[in-house]
């Protein structure tokens, strides 16, 4: 073998015998044709080396990779050559579709073709009246081979070009997309451009998936809900002359989003046209101080750390001052109240002094769990970063705790107070149907016990405090109220507030959390001149549920309420449950500030107004 | 070897079987039957995708294969000086014929490469290839011998024009070729190592300076690293091939990516090797063409005519690198050329230019009375 090999090879493999030495007398040439040798040796090697790579790279592919893995790789590839333009159709959680593609005909010339210019454009402005003659007669008489005429025409239009038998006017077929529910859920599903690549909301977050996977594609979005919502918060929007508004319903148990509403908003076809103003997203995109609301969290991270219990006495009829800042009441509180009813009634002195023992570092640490420092996850490109302070400095954590100094979306905001209610079980946020119905866990929020307080607390804020009219007769609503004054350079200000409502419902057993916020209300006779969220967000909470929890799936509860429903935690088990209130009281005598000026927090007054007036 | 005329059969056909090379002659009718059985496999999909005679590429194949064999075994009769003299002869023509067609011919592709000549179309810039091969090996074989003869100079303008014509058309495969032919001969003719050092260094860095000068450059280069960056289809069905094919293939006419690469007849043929017949068939036509060239190597290794090493080791060399190439992009080993794979894939202009050349392989490797051959 080896023999016959190197019979084959003869010269280029290893051998003992010399070359006859005839040709090394021959001077110049001899020396050239040694070296033509070594280097024809070195380029057969290299020859070797190349057809070894070759070789070693067929044995990788053919023997060494998982055909299967291929088949399906293949399956993703072979994807790409369907109908150009094609997307999966979109629809709502019932099957109602959302954006689907039609078949249209772009119409289109070769203008060395079209005999008669004039004629051909008068023809074509009769089936397209929206034409302009003169333009297209113009274009038609051009030196070149193509133009267009109309993209994207009906089947009807194009049947009646072809009846006009126009030399050199042909179309080839386009898909299109239409968007049957107009500005309903403009801001969610969002566009595309002509080149069928989407350009925001779901159409843009989840491009591939509609180019490629030709089942169509569910949203968490309840239509009907969605419907009535927009109605409603349209009308509250108008009575109160805001300048818009953001309504939002989430299943507490899947997360699944079920209503979001962002006004004012646009027609989806017209998206290029449309402002960015109107294209905005509130609930997704646009991050807010919420105000009170945000005393929901504190009074949860509160007990979750045990700084405090539903009954500790706090005295909160003197506002609290640090360093340059004052914090007041709206109202002042003068009877002493215990954690619960600062909740209930909004305090932002109590709600400060709570946080004072929670700690800034606690604070933080709870708000990240929340997800409320991170930006977004939702399903969607328009994603909004909260704005918090980069320094978290003591009055930071004051200002914190009754819901200044942080922005967050309104989605952000929902996920927590949902994660609270609901037992302490937080679950991502989403926007698509839940195929299994397992929501996607994220933690652990609270502990059950909390979650069942806060419930509590929550339902008397609606029938006792500020939250009064947003109770929905029958769906155990409970909330809070938040009304924020916006932010505007150099501070706050009185009369441009955000005023929102933040509600649970029903509170025996959470199944949504709504959140209701309006942009700048204006007061009106009516309401005393009043646009806070009790006057303006709690009445509009309350008709958005009692119009959608029945297309949700609740029923309107005719016994009579009872502890057990709302509160599950009742007056009997204060005694066994948490300490008493005698020992609260002392506790808060301990701490808080006193009436006789020695309270380590009465600094020298200061000019400068507190974020305050918060109910 | 009954039939084979008798060792003193002094006539023409007698001496030409008795000194030319039977081992070569053996190996490239070995590719030319797995390129009949190739075309048979991959091209009427192609056929039917342009909506003609299924067996309308198989025809042309084989209508082309009597002439391509006729001119392979004349022109492995000619003597070493008449091969020079033909490869001049050729080397003009295709020169004048192949900028006539940059400037008269068709687009095609995005290139003007094929003239029309008595119904025929033809690609001029494959007869460039071979002929170059030769006239390049006598300039610099002339050098070596005859002093003051300024044999490397011409050999390097001679490139320069070649490669001008080649990229007017343009066809960068090709001119890849011609290229890799001028610096195989100028390096054999004794290029000093540290010039070629330098020349390494230089064609090195000018790479990385268009990888970051040129943003075409990039992103073909990145599309390369990383084919799940963009559109790479092509490779990416080839690849899946050769997976597919494993080691045994799927059988013959099984394969389904003749259906989906709109070259598969042509530039992507061996991915069709590779599906249908598997791994041992790519084996066998990987070990063919080094066989050709390995053996040819060894075969001039022993003259002491340099121009015939030379010729011999710059047709062979061009022939390696062709069939490299293009199994080589077919592999995603290196981007994507448009070279056809020598003697297998289908194309008439290449067959014949194919055949031209390994003639003149087979008429330099012969034994003759003076050399150690």
């Amino acid at each position: 073998m080896t023999r016959r090999l190197r019979q084959i090879f003869r010269g280029l493999l290893p051998s003992g015998r010399r070359r006859p030495g005839g040709w090394r007398s021959e001077g110049q040439a001899c020396d050239a044709i040694e070296i033509a040798r070594k280097r024809v040796m070195v380029t057969g090697t290299v020859f070797v080396v190349a057809f070894g790579i070759i070789s070693y790279r067929l044995i990788d592919l053919g023997v060494l990779r998982d055909p299967s893995a291929d088949a399906a790789r293949a399956k993703t590839t072979t994807a790409q050559p369907l109908p150009t333009g094609h997307r999966a159709d979109i629809v709502d959680r019932n099957g109602t579709v959302l954006a689907t593609s039609i078949r249209s005909w772009s119409i289109y010339a070769d203008p060395t073709i079209v005999g008669d210019p004039a004629r051909t454009a008068r023809i074509l402005k009769h089936i397209f009246p929206s034409l302009n003659e003169r333009a297209l007669t113009v274009k038609l008489s051009q030196n070149t081979r193509f133009v267009w005429v109309r993209r994207q025409a009906s089947p009807a239009a194009y049947q009646q070009v072809l009846r006009f038998g126009l030399a050199g006017v042909r179309a080839r077929p386009e898909l299109r997309r239409i968007y049957p529910q107009r500005t309903l859920v403009a801001s969610i599903v969002g566009s595309i451009d002509v080149d069928n690549k989407g350009t925001a909301g779901i159409e843009a977050a989840m491009d591939t998936r509609l180019r490629t996977d030709t089942h169509l594609l569910q949203l968490a979005i309840d239509l009907r809900a969605q419907t009535a919502s927009r109605r409603i918060l349209l009308q509250s929007i108008k009575y109160w002359r805001a300048l818009g508004g953001a309504a939002m319903i989430m299943d507490v148990r899947t997360g699944e989003i079920r209503v979001m509403v962002s006004l004012p908003d646009y027609v989806p076809d017209t998206s290029n046209a449309a402002s960015q103003d109107l294209q905005f997203n509130r609930n997704t995109l646009g991050v807010y101080e919420f105000g009170s609301v945000f005393k929901i969290l504190n009074t949860a991270m509160a007990l979750e750390y045990g700084v405090t219990h539903p009954h500790e006495m706090f005295r909160v009829d003197e506002p609290l001052e640090i360093g340059r800042f004052r914090i007041r009441d709206t109202h002042p509180i003068l009877k002493p109240i215990d954690t619960g009813m600062i909740l209930i009634k909004s305090s932002n002195i109590g709600s400060a002094m709570i946080a004072q023992r929670i700690g800034g570092v606690r604070q933080k640490s709870f708000l990240r769990r929340a997800d409320m420092l991170s930006k977004l996850r939702l399903e969607l490109p328009e994603a909004g970063t909260p704005l918090y302070p980069r320094n978290w400095r003591p009055t930071n954590t004051l200002n914190i705790s009754f819901g200044y100094g942080i922005a967050v979306t309104p989605v952000h905001l929902v996920a927590a107070v949902a994660g609270i209610v609901n037992d302490g079980h937080m679950v991502a946020p989403t926007l698509l149907q839940r195929a299994n119905g397992l929501p996607l866990w994220r933690r652990q929020l609270v502990s059950r016990t909390t979650s069942r307080v806060l419930r509590h607390l929550m339902r008397r804020a609606v029938l006792e405090g500020t939250g009064k009219s947003a109770d929905a007769k029958g769906y155990l609503v409970g909330g809070k109220t938040g009304t924020a004054e916006k932010a505007a350079r150099g501070g706050y200000q009185r009369n441009a507030l955000l005023s929102s409502f933040i509600a649970a419902f029903p509170m025996n057993r959470p199944r949504y959390v709504l959140l209701v916020s309006l942009d700048e209300p204006k007061g009106n006779k009516a309401s005393n001149g009043y646009a806070t969220a009790g006057v303006v967000a709690a009445p509009t909470a309350r008709e958005i549920i009692e119009r959608v929890a029945p297309m949700l799936g609740l029923r309107p509860r005719t016994k009579p309420e009872s502890d057990a429903d709302t509160g599950v935690w009742t007056g009997a088990d204060r005694s066994n449950r948490f300490r008493g209130n005698q020992q609260s009281i002392r506790v808060a005598q301990d701490t808080g500030p006193s009436r006789s000026g020695q309270s380590r927090y009465r600094l020298p007054r200061n000019t400068l107004a507190t974020p305050g007036d918060n109910r | 070897m009954r039939y084979a005329p008798a060792r003193t059969d002094t006539s023409i056909i007698g001496r030409w079987w008795w000194t030319v090379d039977r081992w070569l002659l053996a190996a490239v009718s070995l590719l030319l039957a797995y390129g009949m059985v190739l075309t048979l496999a991959a091209s009427p999909a192609a056929a039917a995708r342009l909506n003609i005679d299924s067996f309308h590429f198989v025809r042309q194949q084989l209508l082309f294969m009597p002439p391509a064999l006729a001119l392979m075994l004349l022109t492995s009769l000619l003597t070493p000086p008449w091969v020079r003299r033909s490869a001049l002869i050729m080397l003009a023509g295709a020169l004048i014929f192949s900028v006539l067609a940059s400037l008269l011919g068709a687009e095609i592709n995005g290139a003007r490469r094929w003239l029309p000549i008595g119904g025929l179309v033809v690609q001029p810039s494959e007869f460039i290839k071979p002929a170059f091969a030769v006239i390049c090996a006598w300039l610099c074989a002339t050098a070596r011998v005859e002093k003051g003869f300024p044999g490397r100079i011409l050999a390097t303008v001679l490139c320069a024009a070649v490669l001008g014509v080649l990229a007017a058309q343009p066809d960068i495969g090709m001119a890849a070729v011609v290229f890799s032919i001028w610096i195989c001969l100028i390096f054999l003719a004794g290029l000093s190592l540290w010039l070629i050092a330098a020349g390494i260094g230089t064609v090195a860095s000018a790479a990385v300076a268009a990888y970051f000068t040129f943003p075409h450059v990039t992103q073909r280069v990145n599309l390369f690293l990383d084919p799940a960056s963009g559109d790479n289809y092509q490779v990416d069905r080839s690849l899946g091939a050769f997976i597919n094919g494993g080691i045994f293939g799927k059988g013959p006419g099984e394969g389904t990516i003749k259906h989906q690469l709109p070259d598969a007849h042509s530039d992507f043929i061996f991915a069709v090797a590779g599906e249908e017949f598997g791994l041992l068939a790519c084996f066998l036509i990987v070990g063919t063409y080094a066989f050709i060239v390995l053996r040819g190597f060894a075969r001039v290794i022993e003259t002491n005519n340099l121009f015939v090493l030379f010729a011999a080791v710059g047709l062979l060399s061009a022939f390696g690198l062709q069939a490299i190439i293009n199994m080589a992009s077919t592999l995603h080993l290196m981007p994507t050329k448009g070279l056809t794979l020598p003697f297998i894939s289908y194309g008439g202009s290449s067959i014949m230019a194919l055949a031209v050349g390994t003639g003149m392989i087979l008429a330099l490797t012969r034994n003759r009375a003076g050399g150690t051959l």
